[in-house]
């Protein structure tokens, strides 16, 4: 237990100090609170999961009643903002050894408040063995689960809800390891599950699934045997020994039995003729390294070659690897990889999960949460919660390697609804979200970390001062200010700890890390002053676009939108810029911009499409409150509206940065239309809407939706993706400098 | 598969099987160090050289036999004595002891064998302080960098023994005219003369008839073939060898039809060969003769005789090797047909040392022909194919014939260091699926690790012992009773060594348990491996070969069990006999095949 806690102290490893060593925050959030449990208690891990309602703050926005007033008043917001608690759904997941299952079982109940629980999903193949303990440390009946089930149930759900699941391991290239993008249709495929033995599954579709083969000589042979050759107790250390050593001391290779003529016969000399082959013939000592890594090769290479003959017979060409064996270790994937693609001669993929060893707890869970008719919600991993893909790899700092060695946690939100893809996307499979791949690109990884990491100070300033009224809000900053330079460090130091590191999931951290504070929108009164701004100077804006021609308006009005999206406080130098003048004006905004040509400008193109027929209903996905909204996007929105073209404008449901939420945007339509007549319906909703309507023009607005994310997503309709690079680095990588502008028409190949 | 110890040198040549016809006469002769006599020459069993310090594993293959009571010595290190015999055995050769033998009668009951001097000494001498003066007659090969001519009798075997006209390079001095070239079984007299035709193995048979139309220059030369057939045999003596990563295995055929005047004109050197191996059945320390596996009465090539198995660690070779130079092999003009990984790893080496052009052969040819060749012949009038009735029932389990006459397609499975599989279809079209590199070797060594075993026999008297299921941890371990959903016993192993991650259950067990542990993992596994390639292959017959299941009924027992088991009775587990030989027959057969191609 020594080395789970942050507070560090005993160090009998059998025993679990309840009251010093488990931070209950960092390990058992939310235990109070906790509905439902499921337990998955393999040979060597046990593995919890616990669903539990969170409250947390959000910030809502209302509508002041204007009908009886006289509109457009100085300095009166345009609406009032609130603080109200809102009730989530969190699943929490631990990851521990077997040797602390009962120290946790007393924590439990010692912090379970929730009385209504009456039973424990338990599966595994410790289930049976630790059923009583269970019952009667919890006072919970314990439901037995088929292991498979659960098994199955679990990689599925993963693999449709986590983004970037799965990966493939790519020897010597930078990164090693290589995220899959979700993929809508995940079956057929072959989960080899390694744990003290090994489990080969075909799964078909989501309940149909047969269990088609298994081996003995899995992670406890590794482990066992390992233990009897080298006096290593610990897994972990026996693998870190693997690491080290060179199986071809004790392993009989090729070239041991052909000599050098290996290589005029077209063999591989460094095949291994015999595992351990040496041992038999050489009266030599051994050491422990090359024991263990003759041992790992010898059981990674017999598992990728039955997983092998096992697709090749059920004609599979995906095999994913879950169970206790991997644990992250780059070695022993290396290993398996190999040997899949020499048996399979490259036809067949290893995939690897980086919640292997959840997948029999979280199918567990569902299981017991079958009536609560899961298939309406969506989940997501939350950042701020999860520790990452587990990695005991020595190269991390030892602070990490410390809590991961022994606890290893996973969190997931629930979303109220299910989350599906654009329709209008050209091919959704390989829609991928992100534009750059930073656990791929050092350079711009570092760059971004960077970033984030300068950018933080203002964050935490902010955050203070969105709740002026809060006394603790100043202490609460600081912890997240901790939290999220933690997980920076990590992603230093581990940059596919969370999958494929993204510009989006570095701010999609930082969002669920301030809320996990209490922070749900830091911007909101910076949003709500400027939205106040902007929308008295709409009526003006409108009026002196209405005095041109129809040419110089269709530039005016891209002009508008690009300088509206000037207004970006997540770009460090235009929040530099507001935080000293915050009437840093539009007009003055459109003259920093650069002038055409623009660094990605096919202002042509558009504007000769606009001389054609209308459009016959444009997608418009917004970017900043305020000025970029109201003076920018709105005045483009009427436009296109009174060309007849229906307008549908999608907006964020939840607060990131200054961005303008779903909430806000209604508030700010509502106030619009009381203004002008033209813009007098505005859709909400999205899918189904996007289908219903047609649409055949997708304008995509602001850095983060059209450059870091979407840039290079295909659509089957037409596109308009403009930008304003607030960013020197990025503008000079794009080859262009800070305020150039991207402007990117596109039309979908016949 | 035999675990060496040590080789630090010493000439421990001490050949020591007890109840050999030599015996301890042979033991005798031989060079063993003050310490090790008593086991050496006691009759501990030759295979093995465990305990035994510093010994040299194949010291003396041939020395013993070939010489009686001679022995070739190794000039001044050779400072031996008397091992187990009471009489005086210390001879020494200062000048040229590598190939001097005393001309003396031989005792015991290995026969009259004559040892000329000067039959001994020609052909290849050798480097510095051993080198002897030439033989009258033989290329002075030791003086002169060129040879004289290249049929000369000193030229290596890779000049085709068969181009060189007649006599003494078959080992024989002009024997009567010889039928046709067969190979087969049954009673085939010295004059046999129509050949029996070997259905598997066509390459053997005689030549068909030329046609009308071909060029006088090619009826010429295949007349001349015709006429004699004894050139179209290759020279005695017959070997075939496969040098694999543990053993080698050597297969010899000792022709039993040798007449009063071939007896007389048999060169020395070949006679003793014969003497020496068909006399003993122990080489050295570590070289073994499986007599229980002779193949007698048999017809090769149109001689009669005995087909002889013998095996011996791989670490051996190079002294071999070196007794193949001291022993002057090359003058014998045999072609060395080997097989195996070694047959390439050595050949610089027999070329080198001993002046022995090797024929290197394709292990999976020669594997697959020599199986069928055994098959063929049957073994000794028995079957030489079984299988095991009732594989899933301990008490009614038991080994019965098979009758292996339509043999395709069938999964053959050969497991020696690492493991081969190999779909087979037809005699000559085969395919190799895959392989594992958990074998025999991987048994062996892990044991040697674990237990401190050194021998294969050691190690599986351990495994016999022994109880797998403190080691392995079982379904019912884990889900406390059978796993019903997927047919899985309670009984079944989940996970091999699974119970040793846990220290108590490490100290408790004993060495005989992981020994066990260890081979049920191996063979399981190679069932595992081989009832997929089946499946896949769509093959319902899997041939088990090689040399770890000798002596080896617990796998040969549990993949039984494993094939019949897991396809619910559909797979049939076949084993052979000669299990481990296959590839030295097939190289022996190759060397027929060569000479007749010629």
């Amino acid at each position: 237990m020594a080395e789970c806690g942050a507070s560090g102290s005993g160090s009998s490893g059998d025993s679990l100090d309840k009251s010093i060593t488990l931070p209950p925050d960092e390990i058992f959030r939310n235990l109070e609170n906790a509905k439902r449990f499921a337990i998955d208690i393999g040979g060597s891990l046990t593995k919890l999961a616990y669903y539990s309602t969170v409250q947390h703050k959000v910030a809502k926005v209302r509508s002041f009643d204007h009908s009886g007033k006289d509109t457009e008043r100085d300095h009166e917001p345009p609406y009032e903002i609130s603080v109200q608690e809102e009730i989530t759904a969190r699943l929490h997941f631990i990851k521990f050894e077997n040797t602390y299952i009962e120290a946790c079982l007393d924590f439990i109940k010692d912090h379970l408040v929730n009385t209504e629980t009456k039973v424990i999903q338990a599966t595994g193949g410790g289930a049976y063995k630790f059923k009583d303990l269970i019952e009667e440390k919890l006072r919970l009946k314990v439901d037995k689960e088929d292991v498979m089930t659960c098994l199955i149930k679990g990689c599925n759900f993963v693999l449709k809800n986590i983004p970037h699941e799965a990966f493939v391991y790519q020897k010597d290239s930078d990164p090693e390891f290589r995220f899959q993008t979700n993929h809508p249709h995940i079956f057929p495929y072959l989960l080899v599950n390694i744990g003290s033995g090994v489990s080969i599954v075909k799964v078909e579709t989501e309940d149909r699934f047969e269990w088609v083969g298994g081996s003995s000589i899995g992670g406890g042979t590794f482990w066992g045997l390992g233990a009897l050759l080298t006096k290593t107790k610990k897994f972990d250390e026996l693998l870190h020994l693997a690491s080290r050593g060179q199986h071809s001391n004790v392993d009989m290779l090729v070239r041991d039995v052909y000599g050098g003529a290996h290589q005029t016969l077209g063999l591989s000399g460094n095949l291994i003729a015999s595992s351990f082959g040496k041992s038999a013939t050489a009266d030599q000592e051994f050491s422990k390294e090359d024991m263990a890594k003759s041992l790992l090769h010898m059981i990674s290479n017999d598992i990728g070659q039955l997983a092998c003959l096992h697709a090749r017979l059920h004609s599979l060409d995906r095999v994913y690897f879950g169970g206790f064996f991997i644990r992250g270790h780059p070695v022993t994937m290396r290993t398996i990889t190999y040997s899949i693609n020499f048996f399979s001669k490259g036809e067949v993929q290893a995939l690897f999960l980086r919640h292997e060893g959840y997948l029999g707890a979280i199918g567990a869970f569902l299981k017991g949460a079958e009536q609560d008719n899961p298939n309406q919600y969506s989940w997501g991993e939350n950042y701020a919660g999860s520790s990452g893909l587990m990695s005991t790899s020595p190269e991390l700092g030892p602070a990490q390697r410390a809590r991961s060695g022994t606890f290893d946690l996973l969190e997931m939100d629930r979303l109220e609804r299910p989350l599906v893809n654009l329709p209008l996307l050209l091919d959704p499979p390989s829609y991928v979200p992100d534009t750059v791949d930073l656990t791929d690109d050092a350079l711009a990884r570092k760059y971004w970390l960077t970033c984030f990491e300068e950018a933080l100070d203002g964050v935490v300033k902010r955050a203070v001062a969105s709740q002026p009224d809060s006394v603790d809000a100043a202490e609460r900053a600081e912890k997240f200010r901790q939290k999220y330079w933690n997980k920076l460090q990590t992603l230093r130091q581990q940059p596919f700890a969370y999958g494929t590191l993204t510009v989006r999931s570095l701010l999609d951290t930082r969002e669920h890390c301030l809320n996990e504070f209490n922070f749900p929108d830091p911007y909101s009164k910076v949003k709500q002053r400027e939205n106040g701004v902007a929308l008295r100077c709409f009526p003006g804006v409108v009026r002196s676009l209405d005095t041109l021609g129809w040419e110089e308006r269709q530039l005016a009005l891209v002009k508008g939108l690009l300088a509206g999206n000037v207004f970006d406080w997540g770009a460090k130098a235009v929040s530099d810029v507001l935080e000293s003048d915050p009437y840093f004006g539009f007009e003055e905004a459109k003259r920093k911009l650069q002038e055409r040509p623009w660094l990605v400008d096919s202002y042509s193109e558009w504007l000769q499409r606009l001389k054609g027929p209308p459009h016959k209903c444009a997608l418009i996905f917004a970017d900043n409150s305020g000025i970029d909204i109201i003076l920018g996007v709105f005045p483009f929105v009427r436009e296109l509206l009174l060309r007849g073209t229906e307008v549908i404008l999608a907006c964020n449901s939840g607060p990131a940065l200054n961005d303008v939420t779903h909430g806000e945007s209604l508030i700010v339509a509502e106030r619009i239309a009381g203004m002008d007549p033209v813009v007098h319906r505005l859709d909400k909703g999205l899918a189904a809407l996007v289908r219903e309507r047609g649409a055949d023009l997708v304008v995509i607005e602001g850095m983060g939706r059209a450059v870091h994310t979407n840039y290079h997503a295909a659509l089957c309709c037409e596109s308009l993706k403009l930008a304003v690079i607030k960013n020197a680095w990025l503008a000079e990588r794009l080859g262009g400098r800070l305020f150039s502008v991207i402007f990117k028409y596109e039309v979908p190949a016949e | 598969m035999l675990k060496l110890v040590g080789g630090g040198g010493g000439q421990d040549w001490a050949c020591s099987v007890a109840g050999t016809s030599l015996g301890g006469e042979e033991a005798a002769f031989e060079v063993a160090r003050p310490g090790d006599r008593g086991k050496a020459g006691g009759g501990s069993p030759g295979w093995g050289c465990a305990g035994i310090p510093d010994s040299e594993p194949w010291a003396g293959v041939l020395q013993a036999g070939v010489v009686g009571p001679a022995r070739w010595g190794q000039g001044a290190e050779e400072v031996g004595e008397s091992a187990g015999g009471g009489e005086e055995r210390r001879v020494r050769h200062p000048q040229a002891p590598a190939l001097r033998l005393p001309n003396r009668k031989p005792q015991g009951g290995s026969g009259e064998i004559k040892t000329p001097e000067n039959d001994l000494q020609r052909g290849r001498l050798s480097r510095g302080p051993r080198a002897a003066p030439p033989a009258p007659g033989m290329g002075d090969r030791g003086g002169q960098p060129e040879r004289s001519a290249p049929h000369s009798p000193g030229a290596p075997v890779g000049t085709s023994a068969a181009a060189v006209n007649g006599l003494l390079h078959n080992g024989f001095h002009p024997p009567p005219v010889q039928p046709p070239l067969v190979c087969s079984r049954g009673p085939v007299g010295g004059n046999d003369a129509v050949p029996q035709r070997l259905p598997l193995l066509p390459e053997l048979q005689p030549q068909p008839l030329l046609p009308q139309h071909d060029s006088p220059a090619k009826k010429c030369r295949l007349r001349r073939r015709m006429d004699s057939g004894r050139k179209n045999r290759p020279p005695f003596p017959w070997f075939g060898m496969d040098i694999g990563g543990t053993l080698v295995k050597l297969v010899y055929f000792e022709p039993k039809d040798i007449t009063a005047e071939e007896e007389q004109e048999e060169v020395e050197n070949l006679k003793s060969i014969r003497k020496y191996l068909t006399s003993n059945t122990a080489y050295g320390k570590t070289g073994i003769r499986d007599v229980h596996l002779e193949l007698k009465n048999l017809t090769m090539c149109g001689r009669k005789g005995n087909l002889h198995f013998i095996r011996f660690p791989s670490c051996a070779m190079h002294r071999f090797i070196q007794m193949g130079s001291e022993k002057n092999f090359s003058s014998l003009h045999t072609t060395l047909c080997a097989t195996g990984g070694g047959a390439f790893k050595f050949e610089e080496d027999f070329r080198m040392i001993a002046d022995l052009q090797l024929h290197k052969l394709d292990e999976l040819d020669c594997l697959i022909q020599g199986l069928l060749y055994v098959d063929s012949v049957g073994f000794n009038g028995k079957p030489e194919c079984y299988y095991f009735e009732n594989p899933t029932n301990p008490e009614l389990c038991q080994k019965k014939p098979y009758c292996l006459d339509n043999p395709y397609p069938m999964l053959l499975v050969n497991m020696g260091s690492g493991v081969s599989i190999l779909a087979v279809y037809s005699k000559d079209n085969y395919k190799r699926v895959t392989g594992t590199s958990l074998g025999g070797g991987t048994f062996l060594g892990l044991c040697c690790l674990l237990t401190g075993c050194e021998t294969f026999e050691e190690a599986l008297e351990m495994a016999a012992k022994g109880d797998s299921t403190n080691v392995d941890k079982l379904v019912k371990d884990i889900y406390g009773g059978d796993y019903e959903r997927f047919g899985l016993q309670g009984s079944a192993v989940a996970s091999s060594f699974g119970n040793m991650m846990s220290k108590e259950k490490r100290d408790s067990i004993s060495k005989e348990d992981l020994a066990r542990a260890t081979l049920v993992t191996i063979t399981n596994n190679i069932g595992s491996i081989a009832r997929m390639c089946a499946l896949n292959e769509n093959i319902d017959r899997v041939v088990f070969v090689g040399n770890f299941l000798r002596i080896n009924m617990v796998s040969m027992k549990l993949l039984a069990y494993a094939m019949d088991f897991w396809s619910k009775g559909q797979l049939k587990a076949l084993f052979l006999e000669h299990e481990g030989y296959f590839g030295a027959v097939g190289a022996l057969l190759e060397l027929f095949k060569m000479t007749d191609d010629k």
